[in-house]
């Protein structure tokens, strides 16, 4: 196994290692808003997609490319941006006070 | 020193953001700033990414992608209903899922145009493809059967099992082929032609995994679909050698995994279970027993008047909201009835199965939309308790997770499964549509209850004809 290849398996045993104790102990309401950031995260292949977008020259490769960015964007953005309209639910607000967003007419 | 020496800092600073993210989004005070500190990372992240060489020929397609990708993703976050916000997530993982698949095919196609394929890199390319595919398509049924574009049942045939083997078995071939190449040190002939048949047979096979499971379920695949593509993401960053997709992949497949189990272990549910499951397998007799009563019990229908009548005498309410309210977008009508009833001094509280909805969590998220204060959300462990006490439960569109059933019947599919004691109240209300069982596909012994009154009619319909009713009378 060459240097580059054992570093990078170091990486993942101990990455596994850190997702396995970072979310021990997780209220169950907290468990669809942190399956959408950790969803949000996983966008991070963005960054894989940026580098091989020009790794092929001619049309297709381009096109894969550009695909590939659209896909891995629609991830990072969607998922952080609907993750944090998840969490803004949860904000309390003090008994008796007026709702922070106008009542609804229906 | 150059700006391009720093891209591997900026990974690592990414790679400690969205640790602490996760953490952060691990309890509920800390949640929203774990959520934006992992954006933050992420920012950096794909800002050093735009200085590295391999980037300099594609900049203007990236920026494109960035932008068509950017739009969609942050529109589709912002309209979404938070009733439809689970499909919403299944989508977004679809699509990393999709990113991670595409990486693989295109570097691939680079390694090839190389001359070369390592045994190590074809390996990991291989499954960042196949589980990126899988993920993606398996994602996209997800959606589908949540939408109701696919029928949310589970969709089984004779032989099933052959087919989604024979599809693994064949993906797994063509694999092996590229892996023997790489190790003799050739290429197979036509190898993108073999890439191609791979990449399709791992996205038949995504959509044979979950099309047999119902769509009760669909969380639970959503969140082991959320792992897979993590892991995927990961397999990419091997191949790419890049440190930070390892990381961050890694993570989301670790932290999905013990995620995934917890949620199956609120259905009180294996993971194999969930996906090969006999829950949907369990004969649909409902229909049968809807006309009549087991045992000579019968059902007792009551009108939104009566209803209102029993609610207005009530002092201690404990509304039990499921998917149909969910479905049915009652969570405003439903607020409003709570705040008459409050108005003329009873007391309300919502009882939340860890399961309502259609995802952990997600009717906390549907009842705080509707502006219901946080602190009248209990959960099963603090409310079971106080059914005894409780003058009426209210039951609306929730079936399964108040089957009493799950505690005295150890031959009942979902005996064990932790429930709501809804059948110690005083009385109990149940909204329904119909007498349909729920997605377990078992009868509700509840129903049958002398003391259970069935107010028949979709949820929002029924909520909204109680609380008329209740005008009326004050």
């Amino acid at each position: 196994m060459s240097g580059e290849a054992i570093v990078a398996a170091y990486v993942f045993v101990l990455a596994v290692f850190v997702g396995f104790e970072v979310i021990s102990k997780v209220p169950s309401t907290l468990h669809t808003p942190l399956m959408s950031g950790a969803n949000a995260i996983h966008g991070v292949v963005i960054v894989g997609a940026m580098l091989v977008a020009s790794a092929i020259p001619g049309p297709l490769g381009t096109v894969l490319g550009f695909l590939a960015v659209v896909l891995g964007t629609a991830n990072v953005v969607g998922g952080f941006v609907v993750t944090d309209r998840m969490l803004a639910m949860f904000k309390q607000r003090p008994r008796g006070q007026a709702p922070s967003k106008p009542p609804r007419t229906t | 020193m150059t700006i391009a020496t720093l891209i591997p800092v900026a990974y690592l600073i990414a790679a400690v953001t969205f640790i602490l993210g996760l953490k952060g989004l691990s309890s509920p005070t800390t949640a929203v700033a774990g959520n934006r500190i992992a954006a933050a990372g992420m920012l950096i992240a794909v800002i050093a990414t735009f200085f590295a060489a391999e980037v300099q020929g594609g900049i203007p397609v990236i920026l494109a992608g960035i932008a068509v990708g950017g739009i969609a993703g942050f529109v589709g976050a912002r309209v979404v209903k938070m009733t439809a916000m689970p499909q919403m997530v299944a989508l977004f993982n679809g699509a990393g899922g999709g990113a991670a698949a595409l990486v693989a095919i295109l570097e691939f196609s680079r390694q090839i145009d190389a001359g070369a394929l390592e045994f190590g890199a074809t390996l990991a390319t291989l499954l960042a493809l196949i589980i990126g595919a899988v993920s993606f398509s398996g994602s996209a049924v997800a959606f589908g059967k949540l939408q109701g574009i696919i029928t949310p049942k589970a969709f089984r045939y004779s032989g099933q099992q052959l087919v989604t083997g024979g599809i693994a078995a064949a993906t797994a071939l063509l694999s092996l082929v590229l892996l023997a190449g790489a190790i003799a040190g050739s290429v197979p002939v036509a190898p993108m032609l073999v890439i191609a048949v791979i990449t399709l047979l791992a996205l038949v096979f995504g959509v044979a995994l979950v099309m047999p499971i119902g769509g009760a379920d669909m969380p639970v695949v959503i969140s082991l679909l959320n792992a897979y593509t993590g892991l995927a993401v990961a397999m990419a960053g091997f191949t790419l050698n890049n440190q930070l997709l390892i990381v961050a992949g890694t993570l989301v497949g670790a932290s999905g995994t013990i995620l995934t189990r917890l949620m199956s272990k609120a259905m009180n549910r294996s993971l194999g279970n969930v996906l090969f499951g006999a829950f949907g397998a369990a004969p649909a007799g409902g229909a049968a027993a809807a006309a009549g009563g087991d045992d000579g019990r019968t059902i007792r229908s009551i009108s939104a008047e009566d209803a209102a009548i029993l609610l207005g005498y009530a002092q201690n309410v404990i509304v039990v909201p499921g998917y149909g309210l969910a479905v049915a977008q009652a969570q405003h009508n439903v607020r409003e009835l709570a705040d008459l009833l409050e108005s003329k001094g009873i007391t309300v509280r919502y009882a939340i199965h860890p399961v309502a909805g259609r995802m952990p969590g997600h009717m906390n998220v549907l009842l705080a939309e509707a502006n219901v204060p946080y602190d009248k959300l209990f959960d099963m462990e603090q409310i079971n308790p106080e059914f005894p006490r409780a003058d009426v439960a209210l039951v609306i569109g929730a079936n399964d997770v108040t089957n009493p059933a799950a505690r005295s019947n150890p031959g009942s599919p979902i005996y064990g499964m932790p429930i709501l004691d809804v059948d110690k109240a005083q009385n109990v209300i149940v909204i329904k549509r119909s007498m349909k069982p729920g997605f377990a596909g078992i009868d509700n012994d509840l129903y049958l209850d002398p003391k259970t009154a069935m107010l028949f009619g979709d949820a929002k319909e029924a909520v909204g004809k109680v609380v008329q009713e209740l005008k009326k009378a004050a």
